[in-house]
């Protein structure tokens, strides 16, 4: 069996002192794509942010290591550069800041992170064309500010595409599905899928099944009040979609 | 108090002699010389304003009453080409008007190829000529009524721009015009008045462009009039990065006929105070006008903006984008008016005035001023003082950006913003520069 890339262990964590993540454990190797699935208010952002660092968010308890290190220790730019990336719900508008310049900033700070040569405009714009080929995305979307009057759909889009070109070990797609019609959903999912390689990972947090029809999971868990309450296979999300929570719900409940 | 009244007033009577000195000497006209003496009685009446007028309340003018006054003769012969090198704007081929002290350098500027239909002079040169569009159209629109400083500049009309656009025609390259301070033995005053009339149908850019040759004190007290003609279209840039101990006041007032399109930029970074005021009216049906702005400041510098759009008539919009970094101790001042009169239905008037903070010392005074007495109208204003933004932040360093790195990266987007909406790419890139080196000050001495 892969070394893990990230073993969560009892994690708990909350903001402003209201403990929202209350112990949990989950371990996610290379070449796995995980799911967890939870109703509104379980935990499931919160999860997301903080993996990825966002102040406020308070570890009261557990560890996390990722790739070997002591994920908590790291800032959320460090995290990055180890390979770490968030898709966001909601990505965020950033007028005045063209789409294109903002991603080499990121690749370029990433690479030096790993001593590697930075990219000038000429290269990268190379990287650019062909990740905008395998995602079939629109020219125009790298000329605009980074998200800024951007549709539901392009948003989601972008996220993607900055994953495509980062390259990231692991990958949590926080909501990536919600908003999204059927046909921007399964270019995102196709993304995703093509983007998937034996040495990366993914967590893929949503709260409908819908997504996991076109990114199929090794691993599916449901999160409820801050805790795993199930861990399955990918038949798991079959059996929540025509059953809903409440049967686990109530064997775990409040 | 009676010391300090005393002084105030003998400062004044100083000035109120220089000019009296200067209307009844200076060349031109008559009509010009009634012009002048007319500035003289109304600067004798309003003096320079103080601190108790509504307008001025955040803008203390003391200092500059209180500054040796010598109004400049002439261009200063000594500037050199050389000097002016760090002023010209990347890879502009365009013509170059430039004023030393307020006063036109011909061995200092090029003037544009001749074009049928576009004047492009120095006004003291369109006075001697006798051009009948100046006697028309100056003072008629700003310079009379509306400060102390207006009127004074009014009474020291001698040089400036004149830029016209006969009907239809369309100015081949935009127009750089340079106003240079060079060190005196005291500190000068420049007193720029300038006059652009655009024809009906006509097309020009325009930018005025301020700078300061050394670090010496300073006053730059300049007037802008613009007629801007049925269905034509003038962009009007400004740019004030004049020295930290210099004064500049300044007033550009535009009038709009119908269907006219008016594109206004102030860029504000230098000088130890600076009062601009930009006034548009929109006097008749169809106009469409953009107020455009931005200030970068730290230290205990002032930057103050008052703005009008009056809408005198229907079917008229403005849109307004002002955008501030403050960082040291420095103070700005936003205020922005918009009147719509009793019968500008269907007006669509949009505000915005946003502000970052770079320190907890820099101060923010934003105030929009809306009066509306027509009842079919769109008005909406919005104003913000604060951080940057913690989520894009976060968002930045999440693509691995450090935090050093996503704060300038977003207080330069905060100024492009503003500075995109420029559409001469030489002046954008200028400004770039100028406004990078001045963000990096900014925030490094945060």
């Amino acid at each position: 069996m892969k070394q893990p890339l990230i073993e969560i262990k009892n994690l708990s964590a909350g903001i402003n002192g209201k403990q929202i993540l209350k112990g949990i454990n989950l371990t996610v190797r290379p070449g796995e794509v995980h799911a967890i699935m939870g109703p509104n208010g379980s935990g499931k952002s919160t999860l997301g942010y903080v993996l990825a660092g966002r102040k406020g968010y308070d570890v009261t308890g557990g560890s996390v290591t990722y790739d070997g290190k002591d994920l908590i220790e790291l800032a959320p730019e460090d995290r990055a550069r180890e390979g770490l990336f968030l898709a966001f719900q909601y990505p965020v508008e950033i007028p005045g800041v063209n789409n294109t310049y903002f991603l080499r900033a990121a690749y370029n700070e990433q690479r030096k992170h790993r001593k590697q040569e930075e990219v000038d405009a000429v290269d990268f714009l190379a990287i650019v064309k062909e990740k905008m080929k395998l995602l079939d995305l629109p020219d125009s979307m790298m000329k605009r500010a980074v998200n800024e009057g951007f549709s539901g759909g392009e948003k989601k889009r972008n996220e993607i595409f900055q994953m495509a070109v980062l390259d990231p070990k692991l990958a949590i797609l926080d909501e990536t599905d919600s908003g999204l019609d059927i046909d921007a959903l399964r270019i995102v999912a196709e993304g995703v899928n093509k983007l998937k390689r034996p040495d990366n990972a993914a967590i893929v947090i949503t709260h409908y099944q819908r997504l996991l029809n076109y990114i199929v999971p090794d691993f599916v868990h449901v999160l409820f009040d801050g805790r795993l309450i199930k861990s399955g296979g990918k038949e798991l999300a079959l059996e929540l979609e025509e059953k809903g929570y409440d049967w686990l719900i109530g064997k775990n409940g409040k | 108090m009676t010391t300090t009244k005393s002084k105030a007033a003998s400062e004044l009577a100083a000035h109120l002699a220089a000019c009296e000195s200067f209307a009844a000497s200076a060349p031109g006209p008559e009509w010009l010389r009634r012009l002048r003496r007319n500035g003289v009685t109304h600067f004798t009446e309003l003096g320079f304003p103080t601190t108790k007028l509504e307008d001025w309340i955040y803008c203390n003018v003391a200092p500059i009453a209180k500054l040796a006054f010598k109004p400049s003769a002439g261009a200063d012969a000594s500037v050199t080409a050389k000097q002016l090198e760090p002023f010209a704007f990347p890879g502009w081929t365009g013509s170059r008007l430039v004023f030393v002290n307020g006063h036109f350098s011909p061995a200092l500027s090029t003037l544009p190829a001749p074009q049928k239909g576009v004047t492009v002079t120095n006004l003291a040169a369109a006075l001697t000529s006798g051009d009948p569009l100046v006697q028309a159209q100056l003072a008629h629109h700003a310079g009379l009524d509306a400060s102390g400083f207006s009127a004074l500049n009014t009474a020291f009309i001698a040089d400036g721009a004149f830029i016209a656009l006969a009907p239809n025609a369309v100015a081949a390259e935009p127009v750089h015009l340079l106003f240079v301070s060079a060190p005196g033995d005291v500190a000068n005053t420049a007193q720029p008045r300038n006059l652009i009339v655009a024809g009906a149908n006509s097309s020009a850019k325009v930018v005025e462009h301020f700078v300061s040759l050394g670090g010496a004190a300073h006053f730059t007290n300049a007037v802008t009039e613009v007629v801007v003609g049925e269905g034509a279209n003038l962009e009007h840039a400004k740019f004030q990065e004049e020295n930290l101990e210099a004064f500049h006041i300044a007033t550009v007032q535009a009038t709009l006929a119908r269907d006219s399109r008016f594109l206004s930029h102030s860029i504000s970074t230098g000088a130890r105070l600076a009062r601009h005021n930009i006034n548009l009216v929109m006097i008749d049906q169809g106009v469409d006008c953009v107020m455009n702005g931005l200030y970068a400041v730290g230290g205990k510098q002032l930057v103050d903006h008052h703005t009008v759009a009056d809408h005198a008539q229907p079917h008229c919009g403005s849109h307004e984008f002002y955008h501030g970094i403050l960082g040291g101790s420095s103070r700005g001042v936003f205020n922005g008016k918009i009147f719509v009169r009793k019968d500008a239905q269907k007006t669509d008037a949009k505000q915005t005035s946003r502000n970052l903070l770079l320190t907890d010392t820099a101060i923010v005074d934003t105030k929009p001023q809306l009066e509306i007495l027509a009842d079919d109208v769109k008005c909406t204003h919005g104003a913000t003082v604060g951080q940057l933004n913690d989520e894009a932040l976060f968002y930045c360093r999440t693509r691995g950006i450090a935090e050093v790195n996503a704060r300038r990266l977003l207080t330069h987007a905060f100024a492009s913003e503003i500075v995109n909406r420029i559409t001469v790419e030489p002046v954008r890139e200028h400004l770039e520069q100028v406004l990078w080196a001045r963000l990096e000050e900014l925030i490094e001495k945060k």
